[in-house]
């Protein structure tokens, strides 16, 4: 099963197991992942899963769609890197992703 | 509200043609029976077209799915000023003042960014000593033993005191502020302040003029961490029109104001008409995490959101034309049994208690919803060292609106204080 890491804001890692198919955000809430708040769900509709993809990973995780881009454009410190982890599939190619949280979502 | 299945309303609800049930009267939220009439238009109109005396015809979406997928669909569903506004009550241009709660892309999105900051997390983080010494000086300062009013000496007071704050509006004149948010929402047929639209629209001239002399001696001074201050140098906001400038700032004071107002008051009054809960409460006070959003849940201190559809679209299985209105009730989206566990009772440890549609969904979503939260856990913290219980003495005065839910007055009484 892929394994994505979670790094907390204060530099706490959490490597978790996520099913092909799964959204980036279901692995951490369904895993007690602090940090990601998903208040809509799934939906693309509260940027509160907001997540920073490492670089590297960055490319392989696709490019955000309209409503997500829509979000990010209104979220609290984003970067380039910016994504919301609700519109993340993971697949195998996504084996060791790597996101880092941002201090608090919003 | 009530959900009693004996209320008398109840009856009236279900014994009343389907096409004569319009939600948008004053009186039902001002009496709480509005809950009846969801409930019904949930399970058999979800997507119900009325035609009000005043309002003309308008579409009532009553599940938390399709409330969702409006307020998720921008392009189509629009909060244009313009076109009719986010509320049900429309106004003529010249009264109007333009935010970007009323703005669609691009517009709404490069304002709505220059307020971003102010209420992202490390800034809340800095708020919190400020708003937790304001909770402490006005808890110490309520008597006990003798019935007050917790609107006027808590709700009030302690939301008008942290928008004083955010704007660094002075100190001693922070209760314009909240008389002009009761001008921006009212309505001459509501029981608040608003005698007549003239009379709103002299009252809010006043606070343009208020607003417009700080915001030129803060355009003139180096930047501050005030929102007046960051509004007026910020790239984006800082060459704004006087008119959005001062719609912004109407805004703010608004959106952070009633609302949070309301859901200090409702909160207590929930956990008085449930007992077991404030119990539960006073046993473990860490539940404040999942009490507050569980409170704004309940309370959800706008009843309803308005778009205007620009083209024909199809929702609920019903045809909605372009230009029709269409009316998010997040009062009933809230109490979806389809979207949310038990939507009708009080539960302060929920599992997912901010799975909530009360500060809306989509890129117009209450910018201001974790300082809500911060004010509302930050008191209620200090709530629980000090009192063991705060009791509602009185039926509380619900406001006449079917816009802002809330609560004019509720008599209260703290039998004593801890220690």
């Amino acid at each position: 099963m892929p394994r994505v890491t979670y790094i907390e804001h204060g530099g706490k890692r959490h490597a978790i197991e996520v099913p092909v198919g799964d959204s980036v955000m279901r692995g951490a809430v369904y895993n007690g992942v602090p940090g990601i708040d998903a208040d809509c769900g799934g939906e693309c509709a509260c940027a509160t899963c907001h997540v920073y993809v490492d670089q590297a990973w960055l490319a392989r995780t696709g490019a955000p769609g309209d409503m997500e881009r829509s979000m990010l454009a209104c979220g609290a410190d984003t970067r380039p890197n910016s994504r919301l982890a609700c519109q993340i599939r993971v697949t195998e190619a996504l084996d060791g992703l790597v996101v880092s949280l941002p201090d608090g979502q919003h | 509200m009530h959900m009693l299945a004996d209320h008398p309303e109840r009856a009236r609800a279900w014994a009343m043609p389907l096409a004569d049930i319009d939600v948008s009267k004053g009186y039902l939220f001002e009496q709480d029976v509005v809950g009846f009439y969801f409930e019904r238009l949930r399970l058999e109109d979800p997507v119900h077209r009325a035609v009000s005396k005043r309002y003309g015809p308008y579409w009532s979406v009553t599940r938390y799915k399709d409330i969702m997928a409006v307020d998720t669909n921008h392009a189509v569903f629009s909060s244009e000023a313009r076109i009719g506004g986010i509320s049900l009550a429309e106004r003529p241009q010249a009264e109007m003042f333009p935010s970007f709660i009323a703005m669609d892309p691009p517009r709404h999105d490069e304002q709505r960014r220059a307020v971003t900051p102010m209420v992202a997390p490390a800034n809340l983080a800095m708020l919190e000593p400020t708003i937790r010494a304001r909770a402490c000086r006005i808890l110490d300062g309520l008597p006990v033993g003798a019935q007050f009013d917790w609107v006027e000496r808590v709700s009030v007071e302690l939301t008008t005191q942290m928008l004083a704050t955010l704007f660094d509006f002075p100190f001693e004149d922070r209760r314009l502020l909240t008389w002009w948010s009761d001008m921006a929402t009212g309505d001459p047929d509501g029981n608040g302040p608003v005698t007549s639209w003239e009379m709103r629209l002299a009252e809010l001239g006043k606070c343009l003029a208020y607003f417009t002399r700080l915001w030129n001696e803060r355009v003139n001074a180096p930047p501050a961490n005030d929102l007046i201050s960051m509004l007026a140098h910020a790239p984006s906001t800082r060459h704004m029109s006087p008119d959005e400038f001062l719609g912004n700032l109407i805004l703010l004071i608004v959106g952070g104001n009633d609302t949070t107002r309301n859901s200090i008051s409702g909160g207590l009054l929930a956990l008085n008409r449930h007992p077991d809960q404030y119990e539960k409460l006073r046993a473990n006070p860490a539940l404040v995490s999942s009490l507050v959003p569980e409170i704004i849940r309940w309370q959800t201190p706008l009843a309803h959101m308005r778009r205007t559809a620009l083209a024909d679209v199809e929702l609920g299985g019903k045809q909605i034309r372009k230009g029709d209105k269409v009316v998010m009730w997040y009062l009933s989206g809230n109490r979806d049994p389809e979207a949310i566990e038990e939507p009708d009772r009080f539960i302060i440890d929920r599992a997912r208690p901010r799975a909530h549609i009360a500060f809306g969904f989509g890129i117009h979503r209450c910018v201001g919803n974790r300082l809500a939260e911060l004010q509302l856990t930050v008191l209620w913290e200090e709530i629980l060292k000090r009192f063991p219980r705060i009791e509602v003495a009185g039926e509380p005065t619900r406001t006449r609106s079917n816009f802002v839910h809330g609560f004019t007055a509720m008599p209260v009484v703290i039998p004593a204080r801890i220690g």
